[in-house]
């Protein structure tokens, strides 16, 4: 990691960046997420397989944004956040610079945003193989086996929204459960009102999410609530051919019109 | 009363617990299918654990349930008729093999909810507790207790406080008349003690607490809380699985004419949590909500409730997705 080292040193000498955002290891040894603004303080960066968290949720957080301007670690999946969020008209491409990491965690050189977007449309944008199983598996359920899976599943939720908070897409300052008047969504964290949060949620990503399965890591009482999204990535490459994250001018298959849709829904 | 300590074989546990759970109800932890470990009410003596560090949530749901009816109305042109629950319906409660973090948090609960008018619902529950706890064999990295003047042994909370021995048989520490009146309808199941020793885990201190509470209040402008919450992303994990939070939201479920008031679980953590109506925040950034969670439990908690607001169970860090570990920060804050 001498080379992300010696990159995010030198953006923060020269002031081309106030921040950079990486990994660092906390002292239970997991790594977390870290705000370098301190040239001297960047050998503190780490990458390995423990850094997991999707850091792109950063990049929409005002007390990180009032720092400056940002440097980031990508991998993929970051890398594809920040797609979407130039294409959502969240972020600025010229305000961010991208250390983008390979899947075999070699710092590549990704000198502008067509570099990036060559990188990511090389790569396999499918769900992460550790995923395809388990939702294999939850394909072969009938559609009542299912709803029994996810009432049961979705009755241990306690409406923290740590899958919403560690998600990158879901950067609206107030969301839709936050809205009382009139009540959309229940407060409470009930079976029923839970399984319409989680529906929404999904609902809301399908088209959006781009696979990183923070949202089932974030849980604390371990929902696999990345698999309601990820489910949805599928049918969506299925029906519309489209991968999200994939260029800074994405249009969101489910808000968007096209001639030539596919109309075999409509009865 | 006098604590008095009893010896209870092994066996002999398996009897109070089925004596316990046949006659009402028992809320025991047990290991779910997905290894999370969870409160469950009357599971069979076999599924219970006795080896758990911590649930996954806090025993706090007991007496403070996630979501609670308050009334019920209905609404006729300009009057309301008002239902009040029948608080009498609530139902004793034995809580078995807690550990005595989670068991000192009734206190601190009590401390909130019956700081000056008395939450009668809170009040109740309480009342109708029965707790029989179980001291600490195994502990780790996000365990500490010691650092906020309880111990893996604290009796605080209990009624009966269970300690297991070398040989697997237990200790038994009668603290209180509930735990007595539930030793003398099976007093065949105890014996006289013997020599063999209580396995109890050490927990690595960690901070002094009155230190902290000391910095603490002059430390509300220190850059420490932005520089130490930039990666927190606001979520509620650490405020709904901690055993003495207790904020709550009040909501009104209506349907037609007909509705009921009911509360759950809310979390200073969220950006909605102090927002007036005026549309200004107070605390409109994270670093002051995360300062908030702190100043509560360390400062303003002892202060006013003369109560400290953490019983060190370390769940807020085990359960973070960003690894927020509050045990670090307040070991860092006593230095500030």
């Amino acid at each position: 990691m001498t080379s992300l080292i010696a990159r995010a040193k030198e953006l923060l000498e020269n002031k081309t960046v106030q921040v950079v955002i990486g990994y660092e290891a906390g002292p239970t040894g997991l790594a977390r997420p870290a705000f370098i603004t301190d040239p001297a303080k960047a050998e503190s960066l780490i990458y390995d397989d423990r850094c997991v968290q999707n850091l792109a949720v950063y990049l929409t957080k005002r007390e990180v944004k009032n720092i400056g301007k940002m440097a980031i670690v990508a991998t993929l999946p970051v890398m594809r956040s920040i797609m979407m969020l130039i294409s959502e008209q969240q972020l600025f491409a010229d305000n961010i610079v991208v250390l983008g990491i390979s899947d075999d965690g070699k710092l590549l050189d990704i000198a502008d945003n067509k570099v990036m977007q060559g990188y990511i449309e090389k790569s396999d944008l499918s769900n992460p193989a550790k995923y395809k199983g388990l939702l294999a598996e939850l394909n072969k359920l009938s559609p009542e086996e299912k709803f029994l899976y996810w009432q049961k599943e979705l009755s241990k939720c306690i409406k923290c929204y740590a899958c919403r908070q560690a998600c990158p897409m879901c950067y609206c300052t107030r969301c839709t459960v936050e809205v009382n008047q009139p009540q959309w969504i229940p407060v409470k964290a009930n079976t029923h009102g839970n399984m319409e949060w989680h529906i929404l949620r999904a609902m809301h990503l399908a088209g959006r999410c781009i696979s990183c399965g923070e949202c089932g890591r974030a849980c604390p009482v371990g929902i696999p609530c990345h698999l309601l999204t990820m489910q949805l990535t599928d049918q969506v490459y299925n029906y519309f051919k489209v991968y999200a994250g994939t260029s800074e001018k994405m249009s969101s298959v489910l808000s968007t019109y096209e001639p030539n849709d596919k109309e075999s829904f409509i009865i | 009363m006098e604590t008095i300590r009893k010896l209870i074989r092994k066996q002999s546990l398996e009897k109070l617990y089925n004596n316990l759970s046949t006659t009402r109800k028992v809320y025991a932890p047990v290991i779910a299918s997905d290894k999370q470990v969870e409160y469950k009410y009357n599971p069979a003596f076999t599924d219970v654990t006795f080896d758990h560090i911590r649930s996954t949530l806090s025993v706090k749901n007991v007496v403070f349930p996630k979501v609670e009816n308050l009334f019920y109305y209905t609404n006729k042109q300009t009057e309301s008729t008002i239902t009040d629950i029948d608080l009498n319906k609530i139902q004793e409660v034995v809580l078995w093999g807690a550990h005595p973090c989670d068991n000192a948090a009734f206190d601190t609960l009590r401390s909130i909810f019956c700081w000056d008018i008395t939450d009668e619902f809170f009040a109740k529950r309480l009342e109708k507790l029965v707790v029989i706890g179980l001291s600490c064999h195994l502990s780790d990295e996000y365990c500490f207790c010691t650092s906020v003047g309880l111990a893996p042994n604290s009796t605080k909370g209990s009624d009966i406080l269970l300690s297991r021995l070398k040989n697997g048989d237990y200790h038994a520490d009668i603290l209180t008349e509930k735990g007595n009146a539930i030793v003398s309808a099976s007093p065949e199941l105890f014996e006289s003690v013997t020599n063999e020793e209580a396995e109890i885990t050490s927990v690595k201190q960690k901070f002094n607490h009155e230190q902290v509470t000391a910095k603490l209040s002059g430390a509300f402008e220190n850059p420490f809380w932005v520089a130490n919450s930039l990666r927190c992303i606001g979520c509620g994990a650490c405020t709904y699985v901690c055993p003495t939070c207790a904020c709550f939201d009040i909501q009104d479920e209506a349907r037609g004419k007909e509705g009921k008031r009911y509360r759950s679980w809310d979390s200073c953590g969220f950006g909605l949590f102090t927002l007036h109506t005026s549309g200004h925040n107070p605390r409109n950034v994270q670093s002051q909500r995360w300062r908030q969670r702190i100043m509560h439990k360390f400062s303003y908690m002892p202060e006013r409730n003369n109560s400290l607001g953490c019983v060190g169970c370390g769940r807020c860090s085990s359960g973070c997705p960003v690894d927020m570990n509050i045990a670090e920060q307040l070991e860092a804050l006593q230095n500030i």
